[in-house]
């Protein structure tokens, strides 16, 4: 299996790790960079929990090779707060009971926060598109439409990731 | 300070959850620790011939490869005697993904790669995925040493209602299929085991972690206190997690004879074959009625498909089932049986509700038949069936199945309080008469099941020590408290919840109160979250611990205060005297003067720090009423829900926000299971849905808005008066949906569909209807 180098940044840190050419992102977030916020879910890209925001754009990253990223720009569930205030998608998750077992809880922000990027006032029909590809078990989905409409009453995608996208825009 | 029981508290738990801090069993990094992988069967029945492990053993980074001859004397999990299963396959395979080899690696890359490496020799044998296979003539005994595949079987009343049934003036028989279910909890079965000289840690993702500690020390014999079980954050359970898996076993045994820590960690392909599977019931009923449509007799005939292998849980659901066989009505004879029948599947155990969503869908859609068949209205033969409000507690035929405080007719009238029910009869008329217009369907389920589940007797027979549930409340020094308890919440919101009943019964700030739980070493005893019995069982033991801390309390400030105890009132954290409200001192001062033996009377016990345990003299019945108004597309046979109210009596509801969470959660399965998901296996047993490519799990756009409300009957069977209703929406949902898309095709002469209604399903049922009528 051969190996490759790969320059990464996640949540703002620059990062360079030689990987096998198999490795999947999700697993080099959580392995190699100890970043456990990212879930895996599944092995067919259905349930979503391991959703990233990759230069600007969600993905799935069990679905993205680790060198299909090189030179990239990852933002995780730990990148989405500012100073150890969370996110305005992380506060409304708490404000409108928006997760369980919060197993598919980072998957499902990012998820949000990357619609939030390209719509910032959904209808609930818009939402529930939006978030259609990451599977919840605990909620039956309606509290978590209502989380995401309570972040775009209350700042919307915020300031890391708004930032993180404005990168990425600069870099394509 | 007001009452935190029944505030809309955010939960306490969600900050780590948010923010990619919370600690699930694969989030633990320990040094050295290396990676188990399974080599499963590909063959639903099969003889083990052979299995070369030479290729996978020399492969880099292989530290070991098992077989079940490898691993002698390892036991067996717990079942029925007789029926034990090997944690790896002995001689046979059962079912596909039955673990047959293990093998261990420096990375899970690799023991994935090594496992593949591993060859078995299989000899085919005829393969019985179905129970009319398992159950024919000169069929094969699955497992080795017994006559049949019918391995229990059991009437739970005196008589089969024949006699009865022949004295109605009504008598229909009704076949229900209660379908295979997947728990699909997100989070896949985990755990990471590591055997070092002072005894055995396992981390693992479990609703029970004390009888899980239970059972791996009598299985190796080590001393309860030689192993800690921690189950962390767990991502869902759904009953699934409340069973004992192999790999728990086999991390344990690997870890102890590699002398590492050994992790494993399920794909969701093997989590799809692997982890118990729910439901799994056909119902043959004959029912007895009146031309009024009073039921007067009910023979239920139960086959339970257990599976490859019976699970301890899974054995006991038909009984559950039997029990609640009646609903919410007054039926005065109820003949239920059952058989469990072994096949070449996964096996089948608990799933949200266990036993209890059968029951009442079966009931419910016997109702509904009976109405039906009489012309009646369905709210009218419910009603006129309903167990009063004034008999409760009402005793079923069955012993020790005790109905508590409920209002059944109640429910039904303020659910009809949000919904305009002729205004729905008038509209389906006018759709029905319109070819281009979606036909309407109004579904109703009026339901009771079981929550709070303990007690002791019934869950001994599950294979725990109790059903009890034991909490420790502790008030630290600087008037802070911190709660231990032996339930393991896996999404309930136990923190928040507890931390309400401990802030109202201690006065102590809700935000000063933190919640250990699930792990064995720092929690005193346990039996586990499952059952709806997280408040119930669990919050009433808080309550009784956090009582004995505040009488305690109470003592040592009289003792300050130069008053008598009983004039001692304790309010916004500050004790004072009665009549003399600026005599007072507060918690934190209290809890100080608790470990200064000098200040306190001879002999006092130093410190506020109490355990209870709460045994359940009942079970709890969480009922209500929930009502379902569907459109089906003429064109398609899709479904369309577009309203669904649930109106649900959990008696007390401590934190109306994660109730509401709690409802739609189970609302949603309930609807998944009637619309959509069903685990499907080929004759020859191969899984037809093993991945969630094939076992569609209900998204977003699947699923609607849902309206809730509650009446409030607490039961007298608990301090805190509530009732459980975890399992409620799974236990109610099936039926409202499947009543609403009979009743939208009822005028086509359509009386019955079974489970799921995907809209093929429902399409076809429409042409056949549709062309038998005109």
């Amino acid at each position: 299996m051969s190996h490759h180098k790969v320059r990464i940044t996640v949540n703002g840190t620059a990062g360079e790790d030689e990987v096998e050419a198999r490795q999947l992102l999700v697993h080099y977030l959580r392995e190699t960079r100890a970043l456990t916020g990212t879930h895996v879910g599944c092995d067919t890209s259905n349930c979503g929990a391991c959703t990233v925001l990759l230069d600007g754009r969600t993905v799935k990253s069990c679905t993205v090779l680790t060198v299909a990223a090189d030179g990239g720009d990852v933002l995780t569930i730990e990148g989405l707060d500012e100073q150890g205030e969370m996110s305005p998608v992380q506060q409304g998750f708490q404000a409108c009971h928006g997760l369980q077992c919060g197993y598919c809880t980072p998957g499902m922000v990012l998820s949000a926060t990357g619609l939030l990027l390209e719509q910032p006032d959904p209808d609930d029909d818009a939402i529930r598109t939006g978030i259609e590809g990451n599977l919840c078990r605990c909620t039956g989905y309606d509290m978590i439409v209502d989380s995401v409409r309570w972040a775009a009453a209350h700042g919307g995608a915020g300031t890391a990731a708004t930032a993180h996208a404005a990168h990425a825009e600069g870099k394509h | 300070m007001g009452s935190m029981v029944g505030a809309s508290v955010v939960r306490k738990e969600d900050p780590a959850l948010l923010t990619g801090r919370g600690t699930f069993v694969d989030d633990i990094r320990l040094p050295g620790t290396v990676h188990m992988v399974f080599v499963r069967s590909y063959l639903a029945h099969a003889r083990i011939l052979s299995v070369d492990t030479d290729a996978a053993q020399r492969l880099p980074g292989v530290l070991g490869v098992w077989t079940h001859a490898d691993l002698d004397g390892l036991p067996a999990t717990r079942s029925v005697p007789g029926m034990e299963r090997p944690c790896l396959a002995k001689d046979k395979v059962h079912f596909v993904g039955e673990p047959v080899a293990v093998v261990v690696a420096t990375d899970r890359y690799l023991a994935a790669d090594a496992a593949e490496a591993v060859v078995v020799e299989y000899e085919e044998l005829p393969v019985m995925a179905s129970v009319a296979a398992a159950t024919a003539e000169g069929a094969t005994p699955i497992i080795d040493g017994l006559p049949s595949n019918v391995v229990l079987e059991q009437q739970l009343s005196a008589t089969d209602a024949e006699a009865e049934l022949a004295a109605a003036p009504h008598r229909l028989a009704i076949a229900l299929v209660n379908q295979r279910c997947a728990a699909v909890p997100m989070e896949p079965t985990v755990c990471l085991a590591d055997w070092q000289s002072s005894g055995l840690t396992i981390w693992a993702t479990s609703q029970t972690p004390h009888h899980m500690r239970n059972e791996i020390a009598q299985m190796f014999g080590l001393s309860q206190q030689e192993v800690r079980f921690v189950a962390p954050d767990v991502g869902g359970g759904f009953g699934a997690k409340a069973s004992f898996y192999p790999e728990f076993l086999l991390t344990a045994e690997l870890s102890r004879r590699l002398r590492r820590p050994v992790k494993y960690v399920e794909t969701r392909s093997e989590n799809m074959t692997s982890m118990v599977h729910g439901r799994a019931q056909q119902h043959d009923v004959e029912v007895g009625f009146d031309d009024e449509g009073h039921l007067l007799a009910l023979r239920v005939r139960i086959t339970q498909d257990c599976g490859g292998w019976p699970d301890s849980t899974g054995i006991g659901l038909p009984t559950l089932t039997s029990f609640m066989s009646g609903g919410c009505y007054r039926i005065p004879t109820i003949a239920p049986s059952f058989r469990s029948v072994v096949t070449n599947t996964t096996p089948v155990g608990s799933y949200r509700g266990a036993g209890r969503p059968e029951a009442s869908y079966m009931i419910e859609r016997v109702v509904d038949r009976v109405a039906a068949e009489l012309g009646i209205d369905p709210l009218e033969v419910r009603r006129r069936n309903f167990v009063q409000p004034g008999e409760m507690p009402y005793a079923t035929q069955f012993e020790g199945i005790v109905y508590d405080e409920a209002d059944f007719p109640g429910a039904l009238d303020k659910l009809l309080e949000h919904v305009d029910y002729a205004a729905l009869r008038a509209e389906q008329a006018q759709r029905r008469a319109d070819p281009t217009a979606p036909l309407l369907g109004i579904g109703f389920s009026t339901f009771v099941e079981m929550g709070g589940f303990g007690p002791t007797p019934l869950f001994e027979q599950f294979g725990y020590v109790g059903g009890w549930e034991s909490a420790n409340v502790r008030l630290n020094v600087d008037g802070s408290a911190v709660i231990k308890v032996g339930t393991s919440p896996h999404g309930q919101g136990h923190q928040t919840a507890f931390a309400q009943i401990v802030a109202d019964r201690l006065s102590v700030p809700f935000e000063r109160i933190t919640l250990v739980h699930g792990d064995t070493a720092t929690v005193q005893e346990g039996i586990g979250t499952m059952g709806s019995r997280g408040v119930p069982v669990g919050g009433s033991a808080v309550f009784k611990a956090a009582t004995k801390v505040r009488d305690k309390a109470i003592r040592i400030a009289a003792h300050m205060l130069e008053a008598d105890e009983s004039d001692i009132e304790l309010a916004d954290g500050r004790f004072s005297v009665r009549g003399a409200p600026d005599q007072g001192v507060d918690m934190a001062e209290v809890a100080v003067r608790a470990f200064k033996p000098h200040l306190l009377p001879d002999g006092f016990d130093l410190g506020l720090d109490e355990t209870a345990h709460h045994e359940p003299s009942n079970l709890s019945y969480p009922s209500g009423a929930h009502c379902c108004v569907v459109e089906i597309d003429r064109d398609t046979g899709k479904v369309l829900i577009r309203r669904y109210v649930a109106v649900d009596d959990c008696g007390v509801v401590i934190n109306p926000l994660m109730a509401k969470g709690q409802i739609h959660g189970g609302v949603a399965q309930g609807i998944a299971q009637a619309l959509i998901e069903e685990v499907t296996f080929a004759e020859n047993g191969q899984p037809g849905t093993g991945t969630l490519v094939d076992y569609t799990l209900p998204s977003a756009k699947d699923l609607p808005r849902y309206e809730t409300d509650h009446l409030v009957t607490p039961t007298s069977f608990n301090p805190l008066g509530a009732k459980g209703l975890g399992e409620s929406g799974a236990t109610a949902a099936p039926q409202a949906v499947v009543n609403a898309v009979v009743d939208a095709m009822a005028h086509l002469g359509v009386r019955s569909i079974d489970m799921p209604c995907t809209p093929q399903k429902v399409w076809r049922v429409l042409q056949a209807a549709t062309r038998n009528g005109s």
